[in-house]
C-alpha cells in the first residue's frame, strides 16, 4: 500500500532516526503560486529514492531547498539529523548536489572544475588529485579533461557535474535529472556508480522524467504534484502490481485518450 | 509573414519591457534622447535652407556619411542590437529567404535608432523646401540612404556572423574593436585643433565622400542646387548600386547563415594542468581566488574591464603633452579607482554558476577574500607601477609617497567596499558567451546608478589619504605626502578586511537570496 503522508500531522511526528533526509511540513511560495505546498518526506538511509512528478510539480524546488540552495518559507528538512536551515555548512558538507539548469564555471577545464569544486570543501591537495583522476576515469572524461567545460557536449556537462557533486565523498547525493541527454552507455556506468556508492552505504535521491528508469534503478520512489507528495515508499508498494508509469499518470492525471486533432491525422 | 515577423520584434520588446520597470525607463529615457536628436537635427536642416548652398552640401554630406558610417559599424561593437529575430532563431522556420530579408530589414526600422534615422534623413527634404521639385529628389534619396543604413548593418551583422561563429573568434573580435572608441577623445582633441585651422578642407572632403558609396546620396540634391544634374545622376546611381549591392551581399551571406549553425572549435589543454589552481594555496579562499585569476584572464568580460590599464595611461599621457605634468599623476589613482571597483559585478557576471560555490558551503568570507586577493594579485603591482611610472616622467619625486599612499588607499578601500556592496547588489550583465559590449536593456541606468552610489561612498572613505597627498603636493610640505602613505596603506588595510569580512557575514547570512536574484536575472 502506498504511504499516503500529505495529510499527516507533521509537526507530532517524530523524524525516524535512520532517516538520510528528513522533511516536515515544507512550503515555497513564488509570487502566486504554491510551488511547495505542505510537503513532507522520508528517505531512508542507504536507499535509492526516486523523486517523479510532472513538470513544474515542485521537485527542483524542493531538493533546492533541501540543499541549501533556496531558503524555504516554512517547514523543517534535516539531513541525517543536521537541520539544514539552522546548520548550513555542516549541512552542506553531508550533501553533494547536482543541479538541473545552473550554470558552471565553464571558462575552467573539467579537471579544473571538479579541482576547484573539491579545494571549496577544504579537501588538502593530494586527496582533490588522487579523487579527480579516478573521478575522470569513472565517467569517461579523461579524454575531455583538459578541454573548456563550454566547449563539452551537453550530456559530457552532466557528467562533470556529477564528478564535482560526487568529489567530497558526501553521505547523501542529491540529483536533479542527472540522465537526461546523458548517452546509453554513459548512462550505464553512472548506474553502476551511483548503485556502488548506495551498496557501501550512500543515500541517492534522483529527480527524474524516466519511469522505466526509476522503477528499474530505484528501491523507493515519491510521486509529487502541485508541491505535494501524491504517494511515497518502496518502489513495489507505490506501484502496486501495475507498472510505475501507469500509476504515476492514475495518480497525476491529465493523460488525454483523443487521437490528436483531425488535422494532424496524416495520412 | 513580413508583419508576423515585426509583430514578433514588437511583441518581444514589449514583453521584456514589462518584465523589468528599469528596462522600461531606460527605453524611455533612449526615446526621449532620440527624439531631442532628431528634433535638433530637423530644425538645424530646415535652418541650413538660409545658408548658401555649398555649406549646407558639406554639412549634409559630412553628417549623411558619418550617419552611414556609424550603422554600419556599430553592429560590430554591440551584437546585442537587436537578436529578437536572429536568424539562427528563425532557421526552423519555412519562411522564404526575401521574405525573411525584408522582414528583417523592416525590424531593423522599428525602434528608436531606426525611426530617428529615418525620420531625421527624411529631414534633409526641409532644407530644400524653397525648391519643391528638389526637395522631392532629397526626401527620395533620403529614404534610400535610410534604407542603406538599414541593409548595411543587417549585411554586416549577418557577415560577420558566419565569419565568427566560432566562439573564441566572437569574443576576441567584439573585444578590439572597442579601443578605437577609447582613443576617440585624443583623435577628436587633434582633431578639432587642425580642423580649425583647416575649415577649408571641409567641402573638400565632404566633395570626395560624395564619390564614395556612403556619401553619394546625400550629395544629389545640392548637385541639383549647383546646377550640375549629370553628377547629380552619378551620384544616385552610386547610391542606389551601393544599396542593391549590400542587398545582394546580405542575401548570399543570410542564405549561407541558414545553413551554417555555430559551432564552437575547442582547444584542449592537456590533461594535469591545473593552472592557477595548482598555484594557489589549497584552501578555499586560495581556490576561489585560482579560479577568479582564471576568469580574469579567459572571460572576455572581465578582460573588457581590465582593457582600461594601458589606456588611461595613454590618454593621461596625451592630454598631459601641453605641460600639464601633473595630470599625468592622477593615472595611479584612477586605475587604482578603476581596478579595485572591477569586482563589483563579480558575482553578476557569475550568475547561477554560484550554485557551485553556495553547495560547498564555503564561509562567505573566504569567498570575498579569494576574489579580493585574485584582483590584488595583479592589481595592486600595477597600481604601485603606474604611480612610480607617472612620478618617473614628470621628474617631481617629491610627491611620490602622497601619490603612492592615495593610490594605494584607493585600491584596498576599494576593495574593501566592492566586497561588500557585490555580495548585497545584482547587477544586470550580457551572459557568459555573449559580445562582452552587449548592455542588457536598461542596464546602463542601473549600473550607473549603483556604480555612483559605490563612487561616492568611496570617495569619503579615502578623504583622509587625499587631502594629505593633494595639500602636501600644495604646499610643498614632504612629511605629509609621508603621512599620507602610512594613513592610506593603513586606513586601506583596514577597510579592506571591514569589506571583507562585512560582506562575508552578508553573504553567510543571504547566499539564497543572493542566488534567487542571480537565477532571475536571465
Amino acid at each position: 500500500m502506498p504511504q499516503n503522508l500529505p495529510e499527516s500531522p507533521r509537526q507530532t511526528e517524530s523524524i525516524p532516526p535512520q532517516a538520510a533526509l528528513s522533511i516536515r511540513g515544507l512550503y515555497k511560495r513564488f509570487g502566486e503560486k504554491n510551488a511547495v505546498d505542505d510537503l513532507s518526506l522520508d528517505v531512508p538511509t542507504g536507499s535509492f529514492y526516486g523523486l517523479v512528478g510532472p513538470n513544474g510539480a515542485g521537485k527542483t524546488t524542493t531538493l533546492s531547498m533541501a540543499t541549501g540552495l533556496l531558503r524555504p518559507d516554512a517547514g523543517t528538512i534535516t539531513l541525517h539529523g543536521v537541520d539544514v536551515w539552522r546548520n548550513l555548512v555542516e549541512a552542506k558538507r553531508l550533501v553533494g548536489v547536482l543541479s538541473d539548469g545552473v550554470r558552471l564555471f565553464d571558462r575552467l577545464t573539467g579537471e579544473q572544475l571538479v579541482t576547484y569544486s573539491g579545494l571549496l570543501t577544504g579537501m588538502d591537495r593530494p586527496t582533490v588529485a588522487e579523487r579527480v583522476d579516478d573521478l575522470l576515469r569513472l565517467l569517461d572524461l579523461q579524454g575531455a579533461s583538459g578541454t573548456l567545460v563550454v566547449d563539452y557536449s551537453a550530456g559530457m556537462t552532466k557528467k562533470i557535474a556529477l564528478a564535482c557533486a560526487l568529489v567530497h565523498a558526501p553521505r547523501l547525493l542529491v540529483l536533479d535529472e542527472p540522465f537526461e541527454s546523458v548517452d546509453p552507455v554513459s548512462a550505464a556506468n553512472i548506474r553502476d556508480i551511483l548503485q556502488g556508492y548506495v551498496s557501501s552505504g550512500g543515500t541517492v535521491i534522483v529527480s527524474s522524467h524516466a519511469m522505466d528508469l526509476v522503477q528499474r534503478m530505484c528501491d523507493h520512489v515519491a510521486v509529487i504534484s502541485a508541491g505535494r507528495v501524491l504517494a511515497a515508499g518502496t518502489v513495489d508498494e507505490v506501484r502496486g502490481g501495475s507498472t510505475l508509469e501507469d500509476r504515476f499518470v492514475e495518480l497525476v492525471g491529465g493523460r488525454h485518450h483523443a487521437e490528436g486533432p483531425e488535422w494532424l491525422r496524416i495520412s | 509573414m513580413v508583419a508576423n515577423l515585426l509583430r514578433l520584434r514588437l511583441l518581444v520588446l514589449k514583453n521584456s519591457l514589462l518584465r523589468s520597470t528599469w528596462q522600461l525607463v531606460a527605453v524611455i529615457f533612449g526615446a526621449l534622447y532620440g527624439i531631442g536628436i532628431l528634433f535638433g537635427s530637423t530644425i538645424g536642416l530646415v535652418a541650413l535652407s538660409g545658408v548658401p548652398v555649398g555649406i549646407a552640401r558639406t554639412v549634409v554630406v559630412l553628417a549623411g556619411s558619418a550617419l552611414v558610417l556609424g550603422w554600419v559599424l556599430i553592429p560590430l561593437l554591440a551584437s546585442g542590437i537587436d537578436q529578437t529575430l536572429e536568424p539562427a532563431r528563425l532557421v526552423t522556420f519555412p519562411i522564404p529567404l526575401n521574405t525573411l530579408l525584408l522582414g528583417l530589414a523592416l525590424s531593423g526600422l522599428v525602434g528608436v535608432p531606426g525611426i530617428v534615422t529615418l525620420l531625421a534623413s527624411l529631414a534633409t527634404a526641409g532644407t530644400w523646401w524653397q525648391h519643391p521639385l528638389i526637395a522631392l529628389v532629397a526626401g527620395l534619396c533620403a529614404a534610400i540612404a535610410a534604407a542603406t543604413c538599414i541593409v548595411g548593418s543587417r549585411a554586416v551583422t549577418t557577415l560577420s556572423s558566419t565569419f565568427t561563429s566560432g566562439r573564441r573568434f566572437r569574443e576576441a573580435a567584439g573585444f578590439l574593436a572597442i579601443i578605437p572608441l577609447f582613443l576617440l577623445g585624443p583623435i577628436i582633441v587633434s582633431l578639432s585643433s587642425g580642423i580649425r585651422t583647416a575649415t577649408d578642407a571641409l567641402p573638400g572632403l565632404a566633395n570626395a565622400l560624395a564619390w564614395t558609396p556612403l556619401g553619394a546620396l546625400w550629395a544629389v540634391p545640392s548637385d541639383l542646387a549647383l546646377g550640375n544634374p549629370g553628377e547629380a545622376a552619378l551620384h544616385f546611381l552610386i547610391g542606389v548600386a551601393t544599396l542593391l549591392l549590400l542587398l545582394l551581399l546580405w542575401r548570399r551571406s543570410l542564405a549561407l547563415a541558414l545553413i551554417t549553425p555555430a559551432h564552437t572549435a575547442s582547444r584542449s589543454r592537456g590533461s594535469g594542468k591545473l593552472g592557477w589552481l595548482g598555484r594557489f594555496p589549497a584552501t578555499p579562499a586560495g581556490a576561489v581566488a585560482a579560479r577568479s585569476l582564471t576568469y580574469w584572464i579567459r572571460d572576455p568580460r572581465y578582460a573588457r574591464q581590465l582593457l582600461v590599464v594601458p589606456l588611461i595611461p595613454a590618454l593621461m599621457f596625451f592630454y598631459s603633452r601641453n605641460g600639464a605634468l601633473d595630470l599625468l599623476h592622477s593615472v595611479g589613482p584612477i586605475v587604482a579607482l578603476l581596478l579595485s571597483l572591477s569586482i563589483f559585478s563579480d558575482l553578476s557576471y557569475e550568475g547561477t554558476a554560484f550554485a557551485t560555490q553556495i553547495s560547498s558551503g564555503i564561509r562567505g568570507r573566504d569567498d570575498r577574500l579569494g576574489r579580493a586577493a585574485a584582483l590584488g594579485s595583479f592589481g595592486l603591482p600595477i597600481v604601485i607601477i603606474f604611480s612610480i611610472g607617472s612620478v618617473w616622467i614628470s621628474g617631481s619625486w617629491s610627491v611620490l609617497p602622497g601619490l603612492l599612499g592615495l593610490s594605494i588607499g584607493i585600491f584596498l578601500s576599494g576593495l574593501g567596499v566592492s566586497s561588500y556592496s557585490s555580495a548585497r547588489i545584482v547587477i544586470p550583465v550580457p551572459g557568459p558567451g555573449d559580445n562582452p559590449f552587449k548592455a542588457a536593456p536598461g542596464a546602463g541606468f542601473t549600473t550607473a546608478l549603483t556604480t555612483f552610489a559605490t563612487w561616492g561612498v568611496l570617495g569619503v572613505l579615502v578623504l583622509p589619504e587625499l587631502v594629505l597627498a593633494v595639500v602636501g603636493a600644495a604646499t610643498g610640505v614632504d612629511v605629509l605626502g609621508w603621512i599620507g602613505l602610512v594613513v592610506g596603506i593603513a586606513l586601506g588595510s583596514g577597510l579592506m578586511v571591514l569589506g571583507i569580512r562585512l560582506g562575508g557575514a552578508q553573504l553567510d547570512r543571504a547566499a539564497p537570496e543572493l542566488l534567487e536574484h542571480l537565477a532571475r536575472q536571465r
